[in-house]
């Protein structure tokens, strides 16, 4: 078990290193920093001083190795535009990307299951024909388009929601604003979090459809429906819970991809989150914000693997054997 | 504390009872982008110094028709009997946010801070020797030489006080290449006419109007600040009504903002000029198939581009009506301007033709034309324009298209051969402009002469711009090196940028050149 855990771990530091590396490349042709941190009339030995100041000029090797040393230490440096430090930058705007994910995850599960049972059982119905081909629309539609769209309609002509920001929020503890508590706060979650959710809720409810669909099909369950049991039963207690499995996999994994991609909503919708504060920071060149964004994307994901891994271990017994064998 | 008994008492009662009028006290401003940082001294940008200016305050300050008016100085002039010294009155019975007194001591220590190392101003206080405080009220500025223009140096550079910036440990300027924060990032103490209640970067500022401030009170009492990336959310939330007012509307919206009930659209000249500029030392293009010499530094060759491009046709179908096409520059209220440079022919593509074949190409040559496609409004598609038009004189123009990040570098550092650019002139002087654009590229001159024109005369007239405190005699030679300029077809105008604001309701906000919008000098229509 432990050989396992280090393995996995030291393979996770391999990705970081991997991550960091690569990402720290990519920054170095993206443009001048220097050139979009000062204004147009700033003389070239101005611009020298601050490059040399800023280490621009050193060999490659050596900005790396400063990165990678400082990261250890949770020091992503000072933003190039904003000219806070980045690592209190991220943790200020982590909460209102959390809060957006948590909200369209809940919503992608419990609308993506409700809908994917209901097409599944009602399989040659009028109405799961209706949301099936709805759902093709909703994943082949580009998610700023979906935004926009919404926007629109409920924000500009119906005027029902706002269209940009958070709305009022509170402090909970000096980390954590949150949105939850008040009533724009709520109000300003419904658009961006339907926005962000429309994908995830179509994969997840083509997902149950199709395991509800192939469950159905077994053999215990036609014993069951032999047995005389109540189709309420059948449905919700034998067929739904061995559909689930899949699917809460799936739903773990993409809580990656939310936080990940809740760039382009974030942006459409002006929301204060880390994809938002991306976004702005490419567009000027602000080269340690997105180092450090991509930094902690990357390991988002590998902790989220590791923990499916391990998880997975000490489930199935297959792989114990499988990992005793092995070595 | 019985006034702010009242205050709070009036507050309510207008929020509650007062239908009309009552909301337009507060203000939603809609910008697409954030000030930087709040240190006043750290940057020198367009976004940051708006927002400044309503904390704090500048000597002198420049007014929508682009003359110098009066702020903190009440007057300045230079010194008799010393041309190189400024002598600034300042303003009596001025307090800063937190109470202090407004003395010529936190003018001096302002300027020294501004011209400081690290300070980004610093490149506009270069000709300062020494400030002196005289007495209370009266500061004099020696300057190395003489520098008739410098006051209009100072209209970004803004006062701070001494005590509250010693007490909070912000002497120097942020060092943020050093990692360091300091406390004016988030904090201010300004004498200006609202103060900081909440700050956001990036999502949300609040300003309310300062009680103590020495001018009339501003009819709008509070500023909520919101930065909106996206162009299509800011005009979704002006027309959604959850903004009152949007600084940056894009072109392209202009129309249906106007046609929209209830919403005003202003627009007027911005201080920016939108040009070509081309390679004209002797050595071959990079980019062209004509390798044994540079097409570009034969000048019928430039005639021949110049009568080539229709600036008409790039303002209706481009820029959809919101530029003004202009032959030289600078817009029309920067010093050197006049009617006749502005002047631009009709395009006439036989005689370019005619011009290109006399220039030893009929057949024409091939070059790449570098353009950004994130900075200047439609600048991409100004550029793709550009493309037909050279086409049609046999010019085979590849578009290299770039965010200003990469562009600007392109620039800087001699790597093209054709390219569009921008430029202001924040000192509202032809000066500015010859000093990056025109000058030979040397030491501190010709930043921004990325086609590496060299002309040694031009040079040293340009240099003695820069001391000439006979007014007459300076705008004489501006005169004259914008006639070489034009006549070399050295620069390839095609217009000056209009900018757009939008408002609700019984706002009405007039474009300002530099597009610094001041909220304490916009009144409200009944």
């Amino acid at each position: 078990m432990l050989v396992f855990v280090l393995r996995r771990l030291a393979q996770s530091v391999v990705v970081m290193l991997a991550v960091s590396l690569i990402s720290f490349m990519i920054f170095r042709y993206v443009g001048d920093p220097v050139a979009s941190m000062v204004g147009q009339d700033t003389r070239i030995e101005d611009m020298e001083r601050l490059r040399q100041s800023l280490g621009l000029n050193d060999p490659f090797y050596v900005q790396f190795w400063t990165f990678v040393t400082n990261a250890l230490q949770g020091n992503f440096g000072i933003s190039y535009r904003l000219q806070l430090p980045v690592t209190q930058l991220i943790f200020e705007r982590l909460p209102a990307t959390l809060e957006l994910a948590f909200v369209s995850v809940v919503l992608a599960l419990v609308i993506g299951v409700g809908l994917g049972i209901f097409t599944a059982l009602k399989r040659r119905s009028f109405w799961a024909g209706l949301i099936m081909s709805l759902s093709l629309v909703g994943v082949s539609l580009p998610t700023f388009l979906i935004g926009t769209g919404l926007m629109n309609l409920f924000a500009v002509e119906l005027q029902w929601l706002p269209s940009f920001g958070r709305g009022e929020t509170v402090e909970v503890t000096p980390w954590w604003r949150t949105g939850f508590l008040t009533q724009s706060g709520l109000r300003s979650l419904i658009l961006p979090a339907i926005t962000l959710s429309l994908f995830q809720m179509t994969l997840i409810m083509r997902l149950v459809r199709s395991e509800m669909l192939e469950v159905l099909r077994q053999d215990y369950i036609r014993f069951a429906r032999a047995r005389g049991l109540p189709e309420r039963v059948i449905n919700f207690r034998h067929a739904l819970k061995n559909t689930l499995v899949p699917v809460i996999t799936i739903t773990g994994l993409q809580l990656g991809s939310i936080i990940a991609f809740s760039v382009v909503t974030e942006s459409v919708f002006q929301w204060p989150g880390v994809g938002s504060l991306f976004i702005n920071s490419v567009a000027t060149v602000d080269v340690p914000v997105m180092a450090a964004y991509l930094m902690f994307i990357a390991l988002v994901f590998v902790v989220i693997n590791l923990a499916v891994d391990i998880l997975y271990y000490l489930v199935d017994p297959r792989l114990r054997i499988s990992a005793r064998a092995g070595a | 504390m019985s006034k702010t008994f009242l205050r709070i008492t009036a507050a309510l009662l207008a929020s509650t009872m007062l239908v009309t009028g009552a909301s337009a006290e507060t203000i939603r401003w809609a910008r697409s982008s954030d000030a930087l940082t709040l240190d006043p001294h750290s940057q020198n940008q367009g976004v940051t110094h708006n927002f400044a200016h309503h904390i704090y305050e500048t000597l002198v300050d420049r007014g929508i028709d682009g003359a110098l008016v009066p702020r903190l100085a009440t007057e300045w002039n230079i010194k008799e009997d010393d041309p190189n010294v400024w002598v600034f009155k300042l303003r009596e019975g001025v307090v800063f946010h937190d109470g202090n007194p407004f003395t010529a001591e936190d003018v001096v220590f302002s300027l020294d801070r501004a011209r400081s190392e690290k300070s980004n101003m610093r490149q506009l206080h270069v000709g300062i020797a020494e400030v002196v405080a005289v007495d209370d009220h009266t500061v004099e500025v020696h300057m190395t030489g003489p520098s008739p223009l410098y006051p209009n140096n100072l209209t970004n550079t803004f006062i701070m006080d001494k005590d509250w910036s010693e007490a909070n440990n912000v002497v120097e300027v942020q060092d943020f290449a050093a990692g360091e924060e300091n406390y004016a990032v988030r904090n201010t103490n300004g004498t200006g006419p609202y103060t900081l209640v909440e700050r956001d970067p990036d999502v949300r500022s609040r300003l309310v109007a300062f009680d103590g401030h020495w001018a009339e009170k501003p009819q709008i009492d509070e500023i909520i600040y919101l930065p909106i990336t996206e162009n299509a959310t800011r005009i979704a939330a002006l027309l959604s009504g959850e903004v009152d007012f949007v600084q940056d509307v894009p072109v392209q919206d202009i129309e249906r903002l106007q046609s929209s009930d209830g919403i005003n659209v202003t627009t007027g000249p911005e201080n920016r000029s939108i040009y070509f500029a081309y390679r004209m030392d002797d050595a071959p293009l990079k980019s062209s198939n004509v390798t044994d010499a540079n097409p570009f530094a034969n000048p019928l060759v430039r005639e021949a581009i110049h009568l080539a491009v229709d600036r008409d046709a790039i303002q209706r179908v481009v820029m959809r009506g919101q530029s003004v096409p202009t032959g030289i520059v600078v817009p029309p209220f920067v010093n050197g301007w006049t009617e006749e440079l502005d002047a631009y022919p009709a395009p006439d593509v036989a005689r370019a033709r005619e011009l290109m074949t006399e220039a030893g190409y009929p057949d024409g040559f091939t070059v790449t034309l570098d353009t950004p496609n994130n900075r200047y409004v439609n600048d991409e598609a100004i550029s793709l324009a550009m493309v037909n038009f050279l086409g049609q004189i046999g010019i085979q123009a590849t578009l290299a298209s770039r965010p200003v990040a990469q562009h600007s570098p392109l620039i800087t550092a001699n790597e093209t051969d054709f390219y569009l650019l921008g430029w202001g002139v924040p000192t509202f002087d032809s000066e500015y402009n010859f000093n990056d654009l025109i000058h030979t590229k040397e030491g501190s001159y010709g930043a921004y002469n990325g086609g590496l024109y060299s002309n040694p005369e031009v040079d040293a007239m340009i240099e003695t711009l820069g001391t000439e405190v006979d007014l007459d005699k300076r705008n004489a030679t501006i005169a004259a090196i914008w006639d070489i300029v034009q006549a070399e077809r050295m620069l390839l105008p095609i217009h000056n940028q209009v900018l757009a604001y939008a408002s609700r309701g019984n706002l009405e906000i007039p474009v300002h050149p530099e597009n610094t919008v001041l909220m304490h000098s916009v009144t409200l229509s009944e």
